[in-house]
Parts: C-alpha cells; structure tokens; sequence
C-alpha cells in the first residue's frame, strides 16, 4: 500500500469514527479530530513503520497536521521511504 | 528582560486574539453562598439578580448545608485557621487521619492520603508510582489534570478511543512488553455525563495484567446505591487500584482530594507525590466540615436518592420538551445545541430568565459538539425544576430547536 494510503488508514482507524473521511490535506491537529496528547501513537506508528526516529523538537503539533505535512516529515528522515 | 512595551503589547495581543477567537472567560459575581437560589452580578457593575444555578458540581446539596458549616466553625474554634506546614513536617492533625480513614472505608479501598486538590492529587499518582519501563493507557477523553499528570511522568503513554473497549483492547495487546500497564479513565466524564465502562475495563486488566486508576470527581458521594461512585455502580468495589477524587464537588464543595487505593500506591504517593511533599496541608476548617460530610453520607443515602429521582424527572422534562440530550443518567445533562453561538444565545437568555447555565464549546467539548450543559443538585426543589423547564422551553421555542434533530438544528444553525 503507497504512504498515502497507510497513513489514511491509520488514522481512520485509531483516531476517527466510522463515518468520518479523511484527505491529504484536512486539518488533524488544529481541527481536533486528533488532540495532540493522543498523537503520540501516530508518531510512534510513523516510527516503527518507516524505520525512522522523529526527534521531539520535529515532533510539533503542526508537522503532523495533515496527511501531507505527515509524509514529508517522514521522508525527511527516511527519503527512501514510500 | 525588562517587562517591556514590546513584552506587554504582546501579551495584549495574545489576548486580544482570545477575545476575538470567542474564548475569553468572564467571571460572574455571586453576592450568596453556593445554592440553588443565588445573586449573580452579571455583566460586572450590574444590580445582582436572583436565579437558579444550574451549573454547579454541587452534587449533594452540601456546599452550604448548615450541618457542614456547624462542623468547619467548630473546626475552626478546635483547630485553628492555619497549619502553615506540609503534612509530613508538621501539617498533620488527628482529623487529617481521621478523614483519609473515612474515605478508606467509604470508597471500600485500602488507604488514603490527601491532597490539596483532585488536580494535585493526579499531578502527583503517576509520576510517584511509575517510572519509564511502564506505560500509562489513558481515555481520550480524560479530565485536563489527568493529563497533566501523565505529562509529568516519565512512564510512555498511549490513549484508546473514548469508552471504546476494542480500542483499548489492542492497546493492552500493544504494550505487553512494558514492565507495568495502567489503564486510566474519568469514572464520570464531565463534559458528556457518561460513565466509564469500569467492568469491562477491569476485565480487561485481569485479563492483560494492568491496574486501573479511575478520576471519579464527578462521582464520589453520589454514583452507586450508596453513592461510593462509579465502581460501585460498575460492582468492581476492590477491583480499581486507584481513585482519585475531589472533595471540592459534591463532598461540601470547598477544596480538597485524595488518592485512595491499594495501601502500597498510597504509601508510594506519601514518600514521592510532589504535591503532597512541596505543597502545604489542606486546612483544619476544611478538613473538620469534610470529616462531617463522610459523616452526612455515610450514615444515608437520601441526598443521593433524592438527587436520581430529581435527575431522571429534569431529563424526562427536557425530552418532552423537544430538547436533544446526551444518553446518560447521571446529573450531568448536556443540552446539544452543536453551534457554539447558539450555545452563548441561549445560555445568556436563560440567564435573563432567571436560570443559570454555561454553554461550552470547542475547545473545551469537540468542534461541532457545542453544548448547554445542565447539572442537578439535591438542593433542587421540584419547583426549581419546573421553573427551569418552563424557562428551557419558552426559549428553545424562541430558537424553533424543540423536537429538531442533530440534523435539523445544524441545517438551522450551522456547526
Ligand atoms: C474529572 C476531574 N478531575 C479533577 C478535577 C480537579 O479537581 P480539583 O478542583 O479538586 O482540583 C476536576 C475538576 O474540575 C474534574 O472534573
């Protein structure tokens, strides 16, 4: 499955209810579909997934804010990564 | 750094942009004692006017009860004003004891220790019990000072989904590595009135190896046949490893909490809670007006009993009236309204109706999710009640919302 898909797909499965949708580019953090005590499971999901380690001070509540924002983050520590 | 122009003006902004963002609190006077009937100086400068508060934890009716006030002047007269100490120097009198052993027998725990709030008390439990081998599994929807104790322990922490017990189940399978798992929930959730699931929860953590700790501040004294609180109502008495709670809701209503469980968590917040170790004691007035209303609802269940009934006969009232409530049966009764300007609207034209209540809105509830959230009181009389309904009704009739949907009313108003 591309980056694009997984990260949808987790997030509608750990933060969202059954008929909410989710886009590259729809707010997560700012809306407060996800708060940003429980992001911690995103980055830790990113983490395991693409091999990578996000230090805290990249870990900011607006680098997770879209699904876009999310996998430039990503390939920012893990270029190959698709 | 100079407090300079440039450093106020920045905080006027700040704030500035508060106020615009629709977020700005007000403080509203009351020129009474905490009740039912109170003086409300609102807007600031104006004549206070009688109304009815519908918006206190007030739970028992106990806040100004004159046997509680009795008990804080003859604690007063006994044990004076001030401890100016902690507890483990010099902070501790026979009825600081006297009160942690009442809630011990009243929750069914093992121990107790005081704080000087339920804030403090969930700032200190984690943070003197855990360390970073463990992980803390937490409710989304846990009270604000839950999750400031989370933060300032070193344990990892995760959420599930709120009440979502799959949820919470993967997580427990997730973290099975950990050296210890502490599931973490509100008992009572304050924004909703919906009770924690605490049997499955429990058997969930039998069955993952994990303890519980239940913030049952909008519970203790009230939830349950005997009003012990949510694990009473859940028939796990024994089964939480932790409560924490308040005594500055239903149990008088002046400041206090605690940390009641396992004798061993107990024991490790006395030697390691921040709170409990760097802040002063609770005060002998309140403790002594505390140690009376264990007494109070110990020895009955009337103010609980009469506290249901009054609950179930407003909620019923409001439903026939067209209103769409959360499902709950606890005091707690939020009137969906789903735009946050109709939830200021009707909220400050009930106040001009003589009933008090608070609409909230995000972020305080989720976008979408505005609110009037009512709560009962024993001390509320039938004809409070009546007087509230005929009130709620003239003005949901005015924003033409009775017997709408979700749907309607957000077709009507908007999110
Ligand atoms: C669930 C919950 N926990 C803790 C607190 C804090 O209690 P206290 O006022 O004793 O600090 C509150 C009060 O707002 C609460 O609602």
């Amino acid at each position: 499955m591309a980056m694009q898909d997984l990260i949808i797909e987790y997030i509608k499965d750990e933060y969202l209810e059954e008929d909410d949708e989710v886009g590259l580019d729809t707010p997560l953090i700012s809306s407060g579909i996800v708060d940003s005590f429980s992001m911690v499971s995103l980055k830790t999901f990113l983490e395991n997934k693409y091999n990578i380690s996000i230090p805290d001070e990249k870990a900011a509540p607006e680098a997770f804010d879209t699904v876009r924002k999310i996998i430039d983050l990503v390939h920012e520590f893990n270029p190959d990564a698709e | 750094m100079a407090y300079s122009e440039k450093v106020r003006s920045a905080y006027k902004e700040l704030i500035d942009g508060i106020r615009n963002d629709g977020l700005f609190k007000e403080e509203r006077y009351i020129h009474s004692e905490q009740g039912i009937e109170i003086k409300v100086e609102f807007p600031a400068g104006s004549e206070p006017r009688d109304v009815l508060n519908f918006c206190a934890n007030n739970y028992l009716g106990l806040s100004s009860h004159p046997d509680v006030v009795k008990a804080a002047h003859e604690g007063l007269d006994t044990r004076g004003y001030g401890m100016s100490s902690v507890r483990f120097i010099c902070g501790t009198q026979d009825i600081h004891r006297e009160l942690e052993e009442k809630l011990t027998a009243f929750l069914e725990t093992e121990d107790t220790v005081l704080f000087a709030s339920c804030l403090d008390a969930n700032a200190g439990l984690f943070e003197a019990v855990l360390s970073a081998d463990d992980v803390m599994i937490a409710d989304r929807l846990v009270h604000a000072s839950v999750v400031d104790g989370m933060r300032l322990c070193p344990a990892k922490h995760d959420t599930f989904k709120h009440s979502n017990m799959e949820h919470l189940e993967k997580k427990l399978q997730e973290h099975q590595d950990a050296r210890y798992r502490m599931i973490i929930t509100d008992g009572v959730f304050s924004m909703d009135g919906d009770m924690a699931k605490l049997d499955v929860i429990c058997d969930l953590a039998d069955k993952y190896d994990a303890m519980v700790v239940v913030d049952d501040s909008h519970a203790t004294g009230f939830i349950g046949k005997r009003g012990k609180g949510t694990h009473e109502h859940c028939g796990v008495l024994g089964r939480v490893d932790a409560i924490t709670t308040t005594l500055g809701k239903a149990l008088g209503g002046a400041s206090g909490g605690c940390v009641s469980g396992r004798s061993e968590l107990v024991e490790m917040c006395r030697q390691r809670a921040r709170p409990y170790l760097f802040s002063n004691t609770m005060a002998p007035v309140v403790v002594a007006a505390a140690n009376k209303v264990l007494d109070i609802i110990t020895a009955t269940t009337e103010r609980r009993d009469k506290l249901e009934a009054s609950t179930k006969y407003w909620r019923e009232g409001l439903e026939s009236a067209g209103f769409d409530l959360k499902a709950g049966d606890t005091p707690i009764v939020p009137v969906m309204l789903y735009n946050a300007k109709l939830a200021q609207d009707m909220a400050r034209d009930l106040f001009d109706e003589g009933i008090y209540v608070i609409g909230f809105f995000f972020p305080v509830v989720a976008k979408g999710q505005a609110r009037i959230r009512t709560q009962i009181s024993a001390a509320h009389e039938k004809e409070h009640l009546d007087k509230a309904l005929e009130a709620f009704t003239k003005i949901g009739a005015k924003y033409d919302i009775l017997g709408k949907s979700k749907d309607d009313i957000i077709a009507k108003y908007g999110l």
